[in-house]
């Protein structure tokens, strides 16, 4: 690979590999964005203008996909849109350009907000409870403790169809189908063995003298616990939160098997948005960019402990 | 492993006028400690995770149907097993699923390595860059998977246009999700756009988990690069390009949302790939009995790759 060795160093790369090894990097990386920043593009763009042929990069901006995200609209005749007073606000303006009234909003608000509370809900309690048995597991001698932290790791190799089957039923007896309640504890059950994995090689590298002289201190065991180890994994459980809240924000195959109305989150719902005569793809670009914009800010937040988040925690650095 | 004596030592020998009775209940309150922080995990996998599995292998053993869950359950013993493995579609299913499983583990490990490769060789701004490379398979699969659907379309889709372009065929002569020998490859490629990143990222970890006075041993040696990507870099790096491998087909052996919104499994079961059928048995056949058998079958395959998993896990960690 490298051309010549350099006088400094015999393991240092030369700059002309650099060079070669960077190019090649940033050519993937910019192959890599073109869907990404093609959804964005299309959620500015006009319905005529997101299905021309060839594609356009160069095109007017339009909020007419984030509109048709957020609203319903009914067809209606020329005659009796001039029957209508002024137009009220941009989206309406632009709904009557097209012979169309806004009937209503739509069902993305309530989607997303479901997204938020199940998420976030399923996280504080799936980093709580995560956050415990760490402790307990890094801590304490606890029988068959290898056995029990395989089992805890193995409930998440299950296929979640395989798993979608018996919970629905159980759900269905139990009254819990289509409630956030009911996919907040799907989604905890999921996500602990995740943070317990985690949150174990966290609180495994602080050190244990910490909480012994606080204990000499006369602190009991929980005190230290609480006053002592819990500020020290402060990152660990930060990072170990923003895990569970990617996965529960991004999950889908539970969502679209589980949910119809009530609990619904946006994954099953973006990709049903459809307008007349098919697919409306700048509403659903808008629906999927603003769904997208969170976890690409935590992506960037985490990206010091991604590798450990992705392999539980087994490879670190 | 001496930790829970140690401490208790250090507390017996700090407050020596402790009584033993004192120390008795601190003895036990780590005990009763431990079980107190470890028992809700637990209870809540037993409930949401053991409870339905049991609940899935009784069924399996049954005709029940979950649309008519008054009609009366006869017990069918091992049947649907039977049925199971030896129904030609339910191999079929396997195929489709080894197909996408084997070509998406080898175009990422491939491309994964190779990215670290260069990543390893610490050009200016690679910290940057490497964040962007990642962002794919931070993003909801589901969602980006929908919209791989409009980067397809025949006519206006930017992804046969590019092909188009490229080789100058018409952007309309192909369809990359309708057609059956082209289907196979277009869930293949978003998920190898998806998931190289991540074989990258642990491939890195491996590379800069090799320490550099092997290389300036290998310097003074005289051998050739060559000889120490083969020799070092590589062996060196193998027990993580395996994590990523097993981690990679274990999660790819369960593909369901990608799949499920890119064809639905389509044209006619081409891209069915086992989570599919497992959906199409159990939420629009409502062949309940059936579809468990299947799930517990998938289980057991699972748990078999999750075995050599953690064995793999367990040897990257003793390093």
């Amino acid at each position: 690979m490298s051309i010549a060795n350099t006088a400094h160093s015999v393991v240092e790369p030369s700059p002309g590999t650099r060079r070669l090894a960077g190019s090649l990097v940033v050519l993937y990386a910019v192959i890599t964005m073109i869907p990404l920043v093609w959804i964005v593009l299309t959620s500015f763009k006009s319905p005529d203008d997101a299905i021309s042929y060839p594609p356009k990069i160069v095109f007017t901006p339009s909020l007419e996909g984030f509109c048709n995200l957020f609203t319903t609209r009914s067809r209606q005749t020329p005659e009796f849109i001039q029957t209508l007073g002024p137009s009220q606000g941009l989206c309406d303006e632009i709904a009557r350009s097209r012979n169309m009234v806004v009937a209503g909003p739509s069902n993305y608000v309530p989607r997303f907000v479901n997204s938020l509370i199940i998420a976030f809900g399923s996280t504080v309690l799936a980093v709580a409870l995560g956050t415990l048995a760490a402790y307990g597991f890094s801590r304490f001698r606890v029988p068959l403790k290898d056995d029990l932290l395989f089992f805890i790791l193995s409930t998440r190799m299950m296929p979640p169809i395989a798993v979608a089957i018996p919970i629905y039923l159980m759900y269905r007896t139990v009254g819990l189908s289509d409630t956030r309640l009911g996919m907040i504890l799907l989604y905890t059950s999921v996500n602990v063995s995740l943070a317990v994995w985690l949150l174990k090689g966290f609180i495994d590298e602080i050190p244990r003298e910490y909480e012994e002289a606080a204990m000499i201190d006369g602190y009991t065991r929980f005190q230290a616990f609480v006053k002592v180890v819990l500020p020290q994994a402060t990152t660990g459980i930060a990072a170990t939160a923003i895990f569970c809240l990617i996965f529960a924000w991004n999950e889908y195959a539970f969502a679209v098997l589980l949910t119809s109305g009530n609990a619904q989150t946006a994954p099953p719902f973006i990709p049903i948005i459809i307008g007349e005569g098919g697919q409306d793809w700048p509403a659903v670009a808008a629906g999927t960019t603003l769904f997208l914009v969170p976890i690409v800010v935590f992506t960037v937040l985490l990206r010091k402990h991604l590798l450990r988040g992705i392999t539980f925690g087994a490879v670190r650095k | 492993m001496n930790d829970l004596s140690a401490s208790s030592r250090i507390t017996y020998g700090a407050v020596p006028v402790q009584p033993a009775v004192v120390r008795r209940i601190r003895g036990l309150s780590d005990k009763a400690l431990a079980w107190l922080f470890i028992t809700p995990t637990i209870v809540l996998l037993l409930a949401i995770n053991i409870f339905p599995l049991v609940w899935t292998i009784y069924l399996s053993f049954t005709n029940y149907r979950a649309n008519r869950a008054n009609a009366p359950v006869r017990w069918l013993g091992i049947d649907w097993y039977q049925t199971i493995l030896t129904d030609p579609d339910i191999w079929a299913a396997m195929q489709v699923t080894a197909h996408f499983v084997f070509w998406t583990v080898v175009i990422e490990t491939v491309l994964g390595f190779g990215l670290a490769f260069l990543i390893d060789k610490k050009f200016r701004g690679h910290g940057a860059w490497t964040t962007i490379i990642l962002l794919p398979m931070m993003l909801s699969p589901a969602v980006v998977g929908n919209f791989w659907t409009f980067l397809y379309q025949p006519q206006i889709g930017l992804f046969n246009y590019v092909v188009a372009f490229l080789t100058g065929r018409s952007a309309s002569s192909f369809q990359m999700l309708g057609d059956v020998t082209l289907s196979p490859w277009a869930i293949v490629i978003v998920d190898a756009w998806m998931w190289t990143p991540y074989v990258m990222l642990i491939c890195l970890a491996g590379l800069r988990s090799i320490p550099d006075y092997i290389y300036e041993a290998a310097e003074v040696d005289r051998a050739s690069k060559w000889r120490q990507f083969w020799s070092i870099t590589l062996p060196m790096a193998l027990p993580f390009i395996m994590l990523a491998v097993l981690f990679r087909g274990i999660e790819n052996f369960k593909m369901f949302d990608m799949v499920n919104l890119l064809t639905g499994g389509g044209p006619g079961s081409t891209t069915e790939v086992a989570s599919i059928t497992l959906k199409r048995a159990a939420f629009e056949s409502w062949r309940t009995g059936y579809s468990s058998a299947f799930a517990i079958i998938l289980f057991v395959t699972v748990f078999g790759l999750a075995n050599i998993y953690v064995k793999a896990l367990n040897r990257v960690k003793s390093r």
